[in-house]
């Protein structure tokens, strides 16, 4: 059995008038990789962005129900918002790097908490190595150490998906939503991205939207399922792939819908 | 039917198509001439322009050596003495003022109503502000007249004078509100709403993704807004600001009626002052038969265009420096 990191509790989301979640419940175990899958449109990254409360930035959206991070609703009264997506990292499908150099990206999360105050007092040392660090975790290291401080623009998009990592790293999320994160790489860093997070899930809890199954397949330890807004059915990657319930999942995982 | 329309369909298409074909490529061409030609015009207005005021403005250019005409601040002109530089001075004084005041304020609104208004708040206010944009400058000059002028008078000028007369800046000793101060003030209320709007349409040009990042690592809106939003947003905010500041130099009616008018170097922001397009405005077409006061006038209509046209390609070049290369 999993111990739940996450659980998802009659999840509701809506759009202007348009309901795109229809109530979900669900749990996402911790340190283990769960994979959102289903067809475009059913809901996806709205379940995602609703994770770290990115959902309400947006115009118009409203969300209802309780998102239990270690036991405490992140949609309860006195939540600090800020502190919700310290804890819940997140990578987007597409990279934007900040218009500002590599070295700062990665430092960007620390900077804004503060916390080089206490760690970086004097010569900045130990930003350095924070941005060593999580530069070598995501991969990227060796690629960039001698231009840290250039424009994060100048690398590839393969780079600068990697530099979003490892700047989402930095921050020490104990939750890592990753949002389609390969959608725009080439098959060579795709495959960068994917050992990155399947070596990632040994300390932090990852949530990934993807529409491909095949990534799903090879990633995924724990399976959500939605259909239009509505959840069908959530459990372990074998049990889903292998003897799953509903006539839809099984359907969908056999490529015949969706 | 089908059998006939199969039987008169080569003479369908030769009747519809030729000439409809021909038909359709010459109204392209002549369509394309024509908006080709009206830009050429407008494009070619500038330098017309700038052309007939040397033109109109040579015989004081031949008479007078430039650095008197751009340095001297005798302005006698029934003597034969034309110095602009009360003018030139008074037109960067008041400019100057109205940025100081006008620019922050701006920038804030625009980045409140970007980044952090609620859309039906927006709907609102943005066709209020352009609104703001569209009204007469006499108005505001009106206004000026009638409100500012007075408040300066009476509050604002022995409030400041009385704290702060020591300093240069607020010294002066004129009593009236007239002043570069309220030219200030009236001009910055003008330049407000085209500052708001280039530069709220610039913020929100950043992409969402950018913003997404930035909240989703536990950055506040604020901090979102300083560190990344304005950052990318910055080169579009001054072209914003230069629009403004563009507007500020050529405004004239509002200016002429709160600024004193007197040509002498302003040394303090409750001094009078005359600006190069008050001078323009009060003084053509009067007084011609003085020998070369109309070559004058049009001399500091040139000045005007250079200080604009200076002023435009000096922030450009300063742009394409600072932006760095994508």
């Amino acid at each position: 059995m999993y111990k739940p990191h996450i659980r998802i509790e009659d999840l509701k989301a809506w759009y202007g008038n348009g309901q795109a979640l229809k109530g979900i419940t669900a749990d996402v175990p911790e340190h283990q990789i769960t994979a959102i899958i289903g067809p475009s449109g059913c809901g996806k990254t709205t379940l995602l962005r609703c994770l770290n409360r990115l959902l309400e930035e947006a115009q118009a959206t409203r969300v209802s129900g309780h998102v239990w991070l270690d036991g405490t609703d992140i949609y309860g009264p006195g939540v600090d918002v800020t502190e919700v997506r310290t804890r819940v990292g997140m990578l987007a499908p597409k990279p934007f790097p900040l218009p500002m150099s590599i070295y700062d990206n990665v430092a960007y999360g620390r900077r804004i908490h503060g916390l080089q105050r206490t760690l970086d007092k004097g010569n900045g040392r130990n930003l350095d190595r924070i941005v060593q660090h999580y530069l070598q975790a995501a991969g990227l290291w060796e690629e960039v150490k001698d231009r840290l401080h250039d424009p994060a623009s100048g690398l590839s998009t393969g780079q600068q998906q990697r530099l979003c990592l490892a700047r989402a790293l930095a921050v020490e999320p104990e939750v890592l939503l990753c949002d389609e994160p390969t959608s725009a790489l080439d098959p060579i860093s795709a495959q960068g991205i994917e050992e990155q997070l399947l070596a990632l899930k040994e300390g932090t809890t990852i949530v990934l939207v993807t529409h491909l199954l095949r990534q799903a397949r090879r990633l995924a330890d724990h399976i959500i399922f939605l259909w239009m807004g509505e959840l069908v059915e959530t459990g372990p990657a074998e049990q889903i792939f292998h003897s799953a319930q509903d006539e839809r999942t099984r359907a969908y995982v056999a490529g015949n819908i969706g | 039917m089908q059998a006939i329309r199969t039987w008169l369909s080569p003479l369908i298409r030769a009747r519809r198509s030729a000439p409809r074909q021909a038909g359709r490529r010459r109204r392209e061409r002549w369509a394309r001439r024509f908006m080709g030609a009206l830009t050429l015009g407008t494009v070619l207005l500038v330098p017309l322009l700038a052309a007939a005021l040397v033109v109109r403005a040579w015989p004081i250019l031949a008479a007078r050596p430039l650095s008197e005409l751009l340095f001297s601040t005798d302005w006698h002109p029934l003597k034969g003495q034309f110095g602009f530089y009360p003018f030139i001075m008074g037109t960067l004084w008041v400019t100057a003022v109205a940025m100081i005041i006008a620019v922050p304020p701006s920038l804030l609104t625009a980045i409140f109503l970007a980044e952090y208004a609620p859309e039906r708040l927006r709907a609102v206010a943005k066709p209020l502000i352009d609104l703001l944009a569209g009204i007469p400058s006499v108005v505001y000059g009106v206004w000026g007249m009638l409100t500012v002028v007075p408040a300066i008078e009476r509050y604002i000028a022995p409030a400041v004078q009385g704290s702060l007369g020591a300093v240069p800046l607020f010294r002066s000793d004129n009593p009236t509100g007239y002043g570069v101060l309220a030219g200030g003030v009236v001009l910055a209320v003008m330049v407000f709403p085209s500052i708001i709007a280039v530069a709220e349409e610039v913020v929100r040009a950043v992409p969402d993704g950018l913003r997404d990042a930035s909240l989703a690592l536990g950055a506040t809106r604020w901090q979102t807004v300083r560190n990344v939003v304005m950052r990318r947003a910055w080169p579009g905010v001054a072209a914003a600001v230069i629009l403004g500041l563009s507007r500020a130099l050529g405004e004239t009616m509002a200016v002429l009626m709160v600024v004193g008018n007197m040509p002498r170097v302003p040394g303090s922001i409750f001094d009078a002052a005359y600006p190069l397009t008050a001078l323009i405005a009060n003084n053509y077409g009067e007084m011609m038969s003085i020998p070369l006061y109309d070559a004058a006038l049009l001399a500091a209509a040139l000045i005007l265009l250079l200080i604009v046209v200076g002023f435009n390609i000096a922030s450009r070049l300063v742009l394409i420096r600072l932006t760095p290369a994508k």
